[in-house]
């Protein structure tokens, strides 16, 4: 049993169908890939895990809880963290800011009045905060505005940002979608380090075959909306469907 | 069925000022990505065309100077003080006596002109501002205009009569088979009704069938795309800025004969135009029309007290609190349609999805 | 002090300080001199200053953190007024009743008004409480009548119950006695000093709102409120649900609205719904982008500046500017004083609207901003100084 189990999911748009019968199992503390060519299906299924869409048919469970027709910060609540393919941060904001945000809702939920006090006077928080800049290399640059960073730190930033609400669950939408491959490889080195020391199950989707064999334990290829093979990434790479699905017949 | 008939006649007229300047708002947003606060204005500016106009004809020679520089000083197509003196009578007196239909051709240089420059000047160094800035700065140029024109019209309204021939009114329901004197209707509101009619349909129909329209409809759709095939996107949004101003300065000048124009004028059709755009769902020229009209014959139909009587009886509610609420239903009809269209249908009327959402 | 950091506390000793010696600062000039004209120190003119200086702070809690921009908030300005006066008409003229009622009716409207409005974002919400203000203005103008006295204003007449007025009531607004128009006045030689009792009475109003609105910036509440101005899309992806954030913020605002509109009454006991008018709520947003939206001074000193233009130039008349420039040539004096006239008198709407094109335009961080960058030029100008003396050190 998976930490989140997705069932004959299906979803139809208009004349298309964009998913059917998606059976996925993710189990935990593991790195689970979701692979696939474009149009495979791969963004709905996302935005069906995070309450931006809503399945026609199937279930999605987290943790025994069904995450459908719940909105996104209650998804987020039940411990599913997202990364964007570009960075989501709250530009206006200094990095500090942008890390105590996670902080508070962690420890207060989707709303809570804190009106009086400073921010800056929780001490466990900002603590809190300042130990994950250093868990990710940014302490140096806790003042600057997070607008001004370099798209490299912004990622980090992000998933600085996710990691410091300790989700049971990292959604990573492509996260290296656009980056030049030093960029690259610094992501996967600090999804590795993620991966190796903290108790978490990363969930990405990527279509990058680089990044997806260098971190996942096991691979799920999504072709037009269906999961065509779960294996692990050596069974994968040989994998006839696989290479049909991706290079067409040709290959 | 008569009292209907009559009610639905006198909403058109409002309703064909609010479809004609919701119709502007709605093409400069749709082109430009801009949120107009400054339209009422042009609305106002245009209604001033008529006054000035007419006060052009009657002016008498002495004065003749200073009025003339300070509106634009744009080639005035009769610049003949003491036209009667100069071209008799007849002649003369006809001039004055048209002024108003005579201002349509004034005006359309002048709103032109001044839709022009105002997209040239300003908004277009807006167009990567957000859209609070936007709104802002045209909520800042209305006032300007607003008060420039009071400064040299003052403050109260100035009547501007139509026609002599128009003055009159119909009697409507004969036409229609009911009793005399049961559906009268003014001409002058049939002419605005009708010229609404017109130029509504020829922006429509400009829009449809020249090439320039369809570019500027393609460009409504997705603007980076027609401008990543080299069309000259911006030149042709400039011309879309000024078609809308001429578009309400022309329902403003032909509202001249309906409604004295004052200088605030602008600002009390603006606040209801927007609400017209919203109901008619942002973005969409045919619900800017549509909403324009309802809402004009719905305010008709809640200024009427027989019918307001009918509510109230029927409700039973005869000199209770609410019976208050319910007589001043035409002061707040609009607003409360408005809330309600937003409520449950958060895109309007004919909205499409993804415009204006964040 | 205070639970406050020290820039903060020092900002808001500046401004108590500015508050104090008001009627020294804006009387600066001795009676009798031509300078007199400028001198701003009356109490209906001060009283102005703190009172709008509460409204545009609560408006910029609003709009300056989260970036929502109302054009609305006039309504609860009146709101708030007409529950003082009904407070004055059925209780008595202390103060203290009629300001808890204003705060709360206000609160509730705006809750009302802010839980509609915030289901849409950007134009449409603007739009949306544009609607909302404008049907409140007409519902007080005619429609509530037995509520607002309609278009005369609401106020107190001697056959109102007063129930708690007594034998020998203080006939105007006071607090437990001490009445709202009693003032005392300083003549030192030339110059005369008014210190009106309602005037100070405003002024600690308004510094304890400021005092709340900088607890409010500084706080978690405050920084979710600039979350959501910046990204409303990692809020919720962050599990924070924007919205009731958004509609404290109104209801926050709305509130202080209400004050102000109480206060307003408290220093008037009138209430009319052109008070209600989008043009009013047009002023407020003016005010807190004059002086720079999201900054925490920057409302007081942009209803401060606004109040004290309108005053000036609402003053100012032809025979007032001929008696300024008589000494130029007539054929430079005749124009120049027409351009002018255009501009003062009747025309102040004409210049508070270009001046307002004219810092939306080259200044959007208003004049909170204008003074950074003129204090930045002159450090920049010394800096870079410094830097070529320490050059041939090199």
């Amino acid at each position: 049993m998976g930490i989140l189990e997705i069932k004959d999911v299906g979803k139809r748009f208009g004349g298309l169908q964009a998913l059917s019968n998606v059976n996925l199992s993710v189990h935990e503390n593991s790195v689970h890939a979701i692979i696939g060519p474009n149009g495979a299906g791969k963004s709905t299924l996302l935005n069906c895990l995070v309450g931006k869409l809503i399945p026609d048919t199937g279930s999605v469970m987290f943790d025994g809880q069904s995450v459908l027709g719940r909105t996104p910060h209650e998804i987020n609540q039940m411990g599913i963290s997202r990364v964007f393919q570009t960075p989501e941060i709250f530009g206006d904001l200094t990095v500090f800011e942008n890390m105590m945000i996670p902080c508070f809702a962690k420890r207060d939920g989707a709303f809570r009045m804190h009106a009086i006090e400073s921010f800056t006077n929780e001490t466990s928080l900002v603590e809190q905060a300042e130990q994950m800049l250093i868990d990710v290399n940014m302490i140096d640059k806790r003042n600057a505005h997070s607008a001004s960073l370099s798209r490299g730190d912004k990622r980090r930033l992000e998933m600085a940002m996710c990691l410091v609400q300790q989700p049971r669950m990292l959604l990573l939408d492509e996260p290296t979608a656009g980056m030049a491959r030093a960029d690259t490889n610094n992501t996967i080195d600090l999804l590795k380090e993620i991966r190796d020391t903290r108790d978490i199950t990363i969930c990405i989707i990527e279509h990058d075959m680089h990044v997806v064999f260098s971190l996942a334990e096991r691979i799920t290829v999504l072709a037009q909306g269906t999961p065509l093979v779960e294996d692990t990434p050596d069974n994968i790479k040989g994998h006839p469907k696989v290479r049909e699905a991706y290079l067409g017949e040709a290959a | 069925m008569d009292a209907v008939i009559l009610q639905i006649l006198n909403g058109l007229d409002k309703g064909s000022a609010y479809a004609l300047i919701a119709l502007g708002l709605t093409l400069i947003f749709g082109t430009l990505g801009v949120v107009n606060f400054a339209h009422g204005a042009l609305f106002m500016i245009g209604a001033f065309c008529a006054v000035t106009l007419q006060k052009i004809f009657t002016l008498s020679f002495q004065v003749v100077d200073e009025t003339q520089k300070d509106f634009l000083g744009n080639p005035l197509k009769v610049d003949m003080p003491y036209v009667e003196a100069w071209f008799g009578e007849s002649f003369g007196g006809g001039l004055i006596e048209w002024s108003v239909p005579l201002a349509i051709l004034f005006s359309i240089p002048v709103m032109l002109f001044v839709g022009y420059a105002m997209e040239r000047g300003l908004i277009k160094h807006f167009y990567k501002r957000p859209h609070a800035d936007q709104i802002l700065v045209t909520f800042g140029l209305a006032i300007v205009l607003q008060e420039i024109i009071k400064a040299n019209f003052g403050a109260n309204p100035i009547q501007t009569p139509a026609p002599d021939m128009f003055r009159g009114s119909a009697d409507i329901g004969m036409l229609l088979g009911f009793d005399a004197n049961t559906i009268i209707y003014p001409y002058w509101r049939m002419i605005y009704f009708a010229f609404a009619a017109i130029v509504i349909g020829a922006v429509f129909a400009f829009l449809q069938f020249t090439t320039f329209g369809m570019v500027v409809r393609a460009g409504m759709a997705d603007r980076e795309t027609v401008g990543l095939l080299g069309i000259n996107i911006d030149k042709r949004f400039t011309i879309m800025f000024g078609i809308a101003a001429a578009v309400a300065g022309m329902a403003g000048v032909m509202y001249a004969p309906i409604n004295s124009p004052n200088y605030h004028m602008g600002m009390d059709f603006l606040v209801l135009s927007f609400v017209v755009v919203v109901v008619g769902g942002m973005g969409s020229l045919p619900g800017a029309v549509a909403a324009g009209f309802l809402l004009g014959i719905l305010e008709s139909f809640a200024s009427n007290s027989t019918f307001k009587g009918y509510i109230v009886d029927f409700l039973y509610l005869n000199g209770t609190f609410t019976e208050k609420l319910i007589q001043g239903l035409d002061q707040i009809i609009i607003y409360l349609v408005a809330i309600i269209i937003l409520l449950t249908r958060p895109r309007g009327l004919m909205g499409r999805k993804g415009v204006m959402e964040d | 002090m205070l639970g406050l950091d020290k820039k903060d506390t020092a900002l808001l000793l500046a401004v108590a300080a500015l508050a104090l010696f008001a009627p020294f600062i804006l009387n600066i000039f001795p009676q009798n001199t031509a300078l007199a004209f400028f001198n701003g120190g009356y109490p209906d003119l001060m009283q102005r200053f703190v009172i709008f200086g509460i409204f545009a702070i609560g408006f910029n809690i609003l709009f300056g953190l989260t970036g929502y921009l109302s054009f609305g908030h006039a309504a609860f300005l009146g709101v708030g007024s007409y529950a003082a006066v009904w407070m004055f008409k059925l209780l008595n003229y202390n103060i203290v009743p009629a300001l808890v009622l204003s705060v709360i009716v206000a609160g509730l409207f705006s809750v009302l008004i802010g839980w509609i409005s915030l289901r849409r974002s950007g134009i449409y919400f603007s739009i949306l409480t544009l609607a909302f203000a404008e049907m409140s203005f007409r519902l007080a103008y005619s429609v509530l009548t037995p509520l607002t006295n309609g278009e005369t204003g609401l106020q107190v007449y001697s056959n109102d119950p007063q129930i708690l007025m007594g034998e020998n009531g203080v006939t105007s607004p006071h607090l437990f006695g001490l009445e709202m128009s009693a003032r005392a006045t300083l003549d030192l030689g030339p110059w005369e000093f008014t210190f009106p009792v309602g005037y100070y009475l405003c002024a600690i109003l308004m510094l304890i709102s400021l005092y709340l609105a900088i607890r409010i910036f500084r706080s978690p509440f405050g920084l979710m409120l600039r979350a959501v101005k910046s990204n409303q899309q990692r809020m919720r992806y962050t599990g924070l649900n924007p919205k009731p954030y958004t509609l404290a913020a109104f209801v926050i605002s709305g509130m202080y609205a209400g004050l102000a509109g109480g206060l307003l009454a408290c220093m008037d006991p009138l209430a009319g719904a052109e008070r209600m008018q989008w043009t009013a709520s047009g002023e407020v947003v003016i005010m807190t982008i004059l002086g720079g939206a999201g900054t925490l001074l920057g409302p007081i000193l942009g209803a401060g500046t606004i109040k004290y233009l309108e005053n000036v130039f609402s003053k100012m008349n032809e025979a007032l500017l001929h008696s300024w420039f008589s000494w130029l040539p007539d054929f430079i004096e005749t124009p120049l004083i027409w351009v002018l006239s255009k501009f003062t008198g009747e025309g102040w709407h004409l210049t508070l609207g270009a001046l307002f094109m004219v810092i939306i335009i080259f200044l959007p961080g208003g004049l909170v901003e204008g003074g950074q960058r003129i204090g930045r030029l002159i450090t920049g100008r010394s800096r870079k100084a410094s830097d070529t003396a320490t050059k041939p050190a090199e």
